[in-house]
């Protein structure tokens, strides 16, 4: 079976953010209703990787009662393969304060923070800079919003929103359970809307041209435009704006190199596609009627023949075995179980069957691991085992 | 006053003495000393009124706030995936060549610290590595002997 979309190139997230005050001042104009309808008919879903519905965040935050709520930008960008974010709070920073300014002002929040990763450290001078213009304005036209940078100090799992607001309250960062979900208990156990830097960059092209303009780009379940940042062995690394919903086979033909092996979607969390899978294989959020569609925080690491996927996977584990944040078994234990195992098999200690039970114990990880790192270590272990199970054995 | 208290005691001044304000005190002593010493960890306890456990607890939880003595350059290579895909090992066997010392050790003149880290967010430009706040990207061998000769030259000179 084959994808028939195309590769199409968009251009909203970094075109120029001169009229944020129009675009702020309009749509502070604008009721919390009107605001969220429009998000929500735009079909906006989150960039990080998760895909939850924006819109649906947002009403579900503003109809939490509470006196104090919070607006947080997301801005701990870790997963390997991804540099959007950075891209974003550089080059138009004001598209993402007005964004959480507008949100505050749909759920009712006064403050916004952004969590910055701490190897982004070196953003937060001019970060700071823009922040403090937009605040002037902010006071000049009287509207009531607050914004402040917290700095991560290195730690993969404190993008799982539930492990930023612990390490936000001072704690160390381990997820919570869920529910209780950040729109009603959040940061400080106030109703919290958290959305990824790239989110709220598109929700400032839909609060511009409205959300048709949006949901005209993409394909059914997958609407809007996304950046996709492209790394690994290519000619061409970097980021790039795309429509949802292209076929695999068609951004490997532009992007790889001619001899593309694999390609990992969604980073170290994600799934890697071989070969013979890249054209059954889209682009996009998952409940497409045909084919395998597959999301992604936007990173794209191409393989090409000289790659070991032993190696990759090895990498892969080492990553996760390291930012497990220790708190539940099945990933503590997991994760360091998977990476001795395959080593055991790659020196013979091990048959290859021990593959199969290796396998098994992701699936457990996937059933019982308390939050999205343990449960997705799972995509890649497999993808990789069942696909080149050979180069896992000799 | 121990020069250390007195830093922890202007950082709570600064941020606040209240557990969310734990995390940028702990940064704070971690920017100036390099690393949070166990008399670091207890100060601030007492400082903000917590169990001295619990600041142990948040200050061992992440990768960049460091309790063991660092030196004044703290370099952390990537080594994750792409980077490591790109000739991160090349990278790395240069500056063990170059300052003598080996991934997690500290030059005995206390200047350099080596460390590897995880995705720095720099994969369209790897290898990549940090050098404190500063990022160095698209890293050769020779690349990053002219990297270490700058800040050596600027130790020397004593301007930095």
């Amino acid at each position: 079976m084959t994808v028939n979309y195309q590769l199409k190139r968009a251009d909203f997230i970094f075109k120029n953010e001169n009229d944020w005050e129009d675009v702020l001042g309009k749509s502070i104009g604008r009721t919390p209703q009107e605001l969220i309808n429009e998000l929500i008919s735009s079909e906006l879903k989150g960039r990080g990787g998760a895909g939850f519905p924006t819109g649906l965040k947002w009403k579900l935050s503003a109809e939490a009662e509470s006196d104090v709520k919070y607006v947080i930008c997301n801005a701990d960008e870790g997963e390997p393969g991804t540099f959007k974010d950075r891209e974003i709070l550089s080059r138009v920073p004001f598209k993402v304060l007005t964004a959480m300014a507008v949100c505050g002002h749909v759920i009712g929040a006064k403050e916004g923070y952004i969590y910055l990763r701490g190897e982004y450290f070196f953003l937060q001078p001019e970060l700071n800079k823009a922040i403090d213009e937009f605040e002037y304005y902010c006071k000049e036209t009287n509207l009531d919003f607050k914004i402040k940078i917290f700095m991560g100090s290195g730690a993969y799992i404190c993008g799982e929103e539930t492990a930023l607001f612990e390490s936000m309250e001072g704690k160390r960062g381990e997820p919570r359970n869920k529910p209780p979900f950040p729109t009603n208990y959040g940061y400080m156990g106030k109703p919290t809307v958290i959305n990824n830097v790239e989110t709220l960059a598109h929700t400032f092209t839909i609060f511009k041209y409205g959300a048709k303009r949006f949901y005209d780009l993409g394909v059914q379940y997958s609407r809007g435009s996304k950046l996709f940042s492209v790394s690994g062995d290519t000619p061409k690394p970097g980021i790039y704006e795309l429509e949802l919903g292209m076929s695999l086979a068609d951004f490997v033909e532009e992007f790889g190199d001619g001899d593309t092996k694999a390609v990992q979607v969604g980073g170290a969390s994600g799934f890697l596609v071989p070969r013979k899978r890249f054209a059954e294989t889209a682009i996009g959020f998952q409940g497409k009627l045909t084919g395998i569609s597959l999301p992604t925080g936007g990173s794209m690491m191409l393989f090409n023949s000289s790659r070991s996927m032993f190696n990759v996977l090895d990498n892969y584990l080492e990553f996760f075995r390291e930012e497990s944040c220790g708190q539940c078994t099945p990933c503590r234990v997991g994760c360091q179980q998977l990476l001795m195992g395959i080593k055991a098999v790659k020196r013979g200690e091990k048959n290859a069957r021990y593959l199969d039970k290796l396998l098994t114990l992701t699936e457990t990880m996937k059933l019982t691991a308390k939050c999205g790192l343990g449960q997705s270590v799972a995509n890649s272990f497999s993808s990789i085992v069942e696909n080149f199970r050979e180069e896992m054995i000799y | 006053m121990n020069p250390v208290s007195e830093l922890i005691k202007n950082l709570a001044d600064q941020h606040g003495r209240n557990r969310h304000n734990l995390l940028p005190i702990l940064q704070g002593v971690v920017e100036q000393e390099k690393y949070l010493s166990e008399f670091s960890m207890i100060e601030i306890a007492r400082e903000l009124d917590l169990p001295a456990s619990e600041v142990y607890g948040t200050a061992t939880f992440y990768s960049f706030l460091e309790h063991k003595k660092m030196g004044k350059y703290i370099i952390r290579i990537c080594k994750t995936i792409t980077c490591s895909m790109k000739g991160k090992n090349q990278i790395l066997l240069a500056i063990e060549d170059m300052l003598k010392i080996n991934v997690g050790e500290t030059t005995p003149d206390g200047n350099f610290s080596l460390l590897q880290t995880n995705c720095l967010g720099f994969c369209h430009k790897a290898p990549a590595m940090l050098i404190n706040n500063d990022v160095y990207t698209e890293l050769t061998p020779e690349k990053v002997r002219e990297i270490l000769s700058s800040y050596l030259k600027k130790q020397k000179e004593g301007i930095a």
